[in-house]
């Protein structure tokens, strides 16, 4: 018994039904070596409240109905081991659901939005089946192997309420919907790739407004990493010629032009030719300051004079631009 | 302790809009005795932008960056949390994929360079640390900064991918950093802790969705002035742009004032091992910062 630890483990605890607001209680226990935070959980319900509420099901890391948030770290309950975390934590923890502000019943929360968002994506093949085939519908190896890691995504949410993006515009349709519109978007067999294509290249609620913070990447209990799947997607709607031009696939092709003339970023010139020079009235104020401080010069902006430095070998990075691209820019 | 070398790659943002990350960073390297040679054949790291065009191309030109340093016979090293992650990300992606490591010395080869994987790529933050050794920074502290609480934020793209990044930086956890904290300790500052300390400052979507960007820089900095901070410091000169630059449109979405100076993370070692107010460059920021440098040498 020499391994186990007494602690005192905390938990968000909240009814919505009767409670005005969340509290926290804390509840005494010994933790062994090889114990999970769902056993955390059962022993919070078993041994101290019976009314501690949260959703568990297969305890194998695949149905994904456990999945909680401890000190803000994402976790699967039935997978992550509890001496890790209270090492990580210094001994303090505190259980939390996914999203306090969509908490139902203390670890339970109203996931709909987070169906809502898979919905959308239309997250199956969709194809023209014949009910009575005369085979099986086969694949390739090479076919199979271009879905990447993202078949594995247990829909548990950890991505999703981990992003910070979807947090503050709750349009956007984060991580774990743009995996699975890239899931059935690569695969041979389906045929509604350009409108999952389409509606995730759209201003306010596809790939566009992805903050590139990883956080989707380090809370996925699968290792699926959802970001990776979210510059594929990027990539597709280039490929695929569903990219418009707009102030964000305008930044995006707008590195190719600025690196090509000089190796660096141009970061005036990005500006400039991401909004038009209409759209650089919004940016006026903040370069007045930055000229101020000696940030930018006045005349960066000016299409006439290059103030930006040069990489030696330019001509290398010129020539490998021309040999590997494989995007054409808009 | 033999004399250490680094490749500096400079990233964009220290040739251009924050000339005092660089100036700062081969200041710090002098006092302490690194050497450091500029690697200036080296092209932007795409900056996550690139990729989202062209993941192939952005591999590409981040292979003949590193392939600089290998001909060097020496560890890369960054100042911008950004270029870290997208070096370190198709370096990953070479020495791990064959066929693709392949694909992109085909095209490397037509400009007579080649690819191998000798070189490791690190942030200045963690050489500092990991190399150099926060025992010896102590040593040679001439100022103290015991006379300011200290807000280190991290930067995303130093601390996740958590897998990505823990070989070469001290196997940093995401959820508690300590990096930062230390090396404000090791200067004899006060390190604030505060909750958004590893969150997102919100950079990336600045020019296409704002608000979420605004929102985003607005909470950091909130918590920090709540948290009685003094200034942030971040080893980002992105974070450091986006929080320093865009003060004002910040306190207009959050509704209140926000005004707090962003230190880049060499600025606050320059300052603490005494070097000159130009080397340091706090008359380049846009939310006043100068008065730091008087305040520090009281």
């Amino acid at each position: 018994m020499s391994d186990r630890r007494k602690v005192k483990i905390k938990a968000f605890r909240f009814n919505a039904e009767t409670d005005y607001l969340p509290y926290t209680k804390e509840y005494e226990m010994e933790v062994g070596k090889d114990e999970l935070v769902l056993d955390l959980m059962n022993r919070i319900k078993w041994e101290h409240d019976g009314s501690f509420s949260y959703r568990r099901s297969c305890r194998h890391g695949i149905c994904g109905a456990c999945g909680i948030k401890v000190n803000g770290k994402p976790v699967l309950a039935c997978k992550q081991n509890a001496i890790e975390l209270l090492d990580l934590f210094n001994n303090d923890i505190t259980l939390e659901p996914q999203s306090k502000k969509r908490a139902v019943k203390d670890m339970i929360i109203d996931k709909s939005d987070f169906w809502e968002k898979h919905e959308a994506v239309k997250p199956y093949v969709v194809a023209d089946i014949d009910p009575e085939p005369k085979h099986e519908t086969k694949q390739s190896i090479t076919q199979f192997n271009a879905l990447l890691d993202s078949d594995l995504c247990i829909q548990c949410g950890a991505c999703h309420y981990a992003c910070p993006a979807l947090e503050v515009n709750p349009d956007y349709l984060g991580p774990a919907a743009l995996n699975a519109a890239f899931r059935f978007s690569i695969d041979t067999r389906d045929n509604a790739s350009i409108d999952r294509l389409e509606l995730t290249s759209k201003a306010g609620v596809g790939v566009w407004d992805c903050v590139k913070c990883f956080e989707c990447a380090e809370a996925c209990p699968k290792e699926i990493n959802p970001i990776e799947k979210i510059t594929k997607l990027h990539n597709m709607q280039f490929e695929q010629k569903v990219a418009k031009r707009n102030i964000a696939t305008k930044h995006a092709e707008g590195f190719v032009r600025s690196i090509k003339k000089h190796g660096f970023l141009d970061e005036a010139d990005i500006v400039v030719y991401s909004e038009g020079y209409l759209g650089m009235y919004k940016h006026m104020k903040t370069a007045m300051k930055m000229i101020k401080a000696g940030k930018i010069h006045w005349d960066d902006a000016l299409p006439w004079v290059d103030n930006v430095p040069k990489s030696k070998n330019l001509d290398e990075i010129q020539k490998l631009i021309d040999i590997s691209m494989t995007n054409k820019l808009l | 302790m033999s004399q250490l070398h680094y490749a500096l790659f400079t990233g964009c943002t220290a040739k251009q809009s924050t000339p005092e990350l660089l100036s700062s960073t081969l200041a710090v390297a002098d006092k302490l005795g690194i050497k450091i040679t500029i690697l200036e054949e080296a092209s932007c790291c795409g900056a996550s932008h690139l990729q989202d065009f062209d993941e192939f191309l952005a591999h590409v030109l981040n292979a003949r960056n590193i392939c600089y340093a290998e001909k060097l016979g020496l560890t890369m090293i960054t100042i911008c949390n950004t270029c870290q992650l997208n070096s370190a990300m198709t370096k990953h992606a070479l020495d791990t994929n064959p066929e693709l490591k392949a694909r992109v010395n085909e095209k490397l080869a037509e400009v007579g360079l080649e690819y191998k994987g000798t070189s490791q790529v690190k942030h200045f933050l963690y050489c500092l640390i990991d190399e150099y050794g926060l025992d010896n920074i102590k040593d040679r502290v001439k100022t103290p900064l015991s006379n300011f609480n200290i807000a280190p934020f991290y930067g995303c793209h130093n601390i996740r991918p958590s897998e990505l990044h823990n070989s070469s930086n001290g196997g940093e956890n995401p959820y508690t950093p300590t990096s930062l904290d230390k090396l404000i300790d090791a200067l004899d500052g006060h390190p604030v802790d505060y909750e958004s300390k590893n969150k997102c400052c919100g950079f990336h979507v600045e020019l296409q969705a704002n608000h979420t960007s605004e929102v985003l820089t607005g909470n950091a900095l909130l918590d920090a002035v709540d948290n009685n901070a003094d200034m942030v410091v971040t080893p980002c000169p992105l974070c450091h742009l986006k929080m320093d630059t865009y003060q004002d449109d910040v306190s207009k979405v959050m509704g209140r004032d926000v005004e707090i100076p962003v230190l880049h993370m060499p600025q606050m070692v320059a300052l603490a091992l005494g070097c000159t107010e130009k080397e340091i460059g706090l008359d380049y920021h846009v939310q006043t910062a100068s008065q730091i440098f008087a305040e520090a040498n009281l």
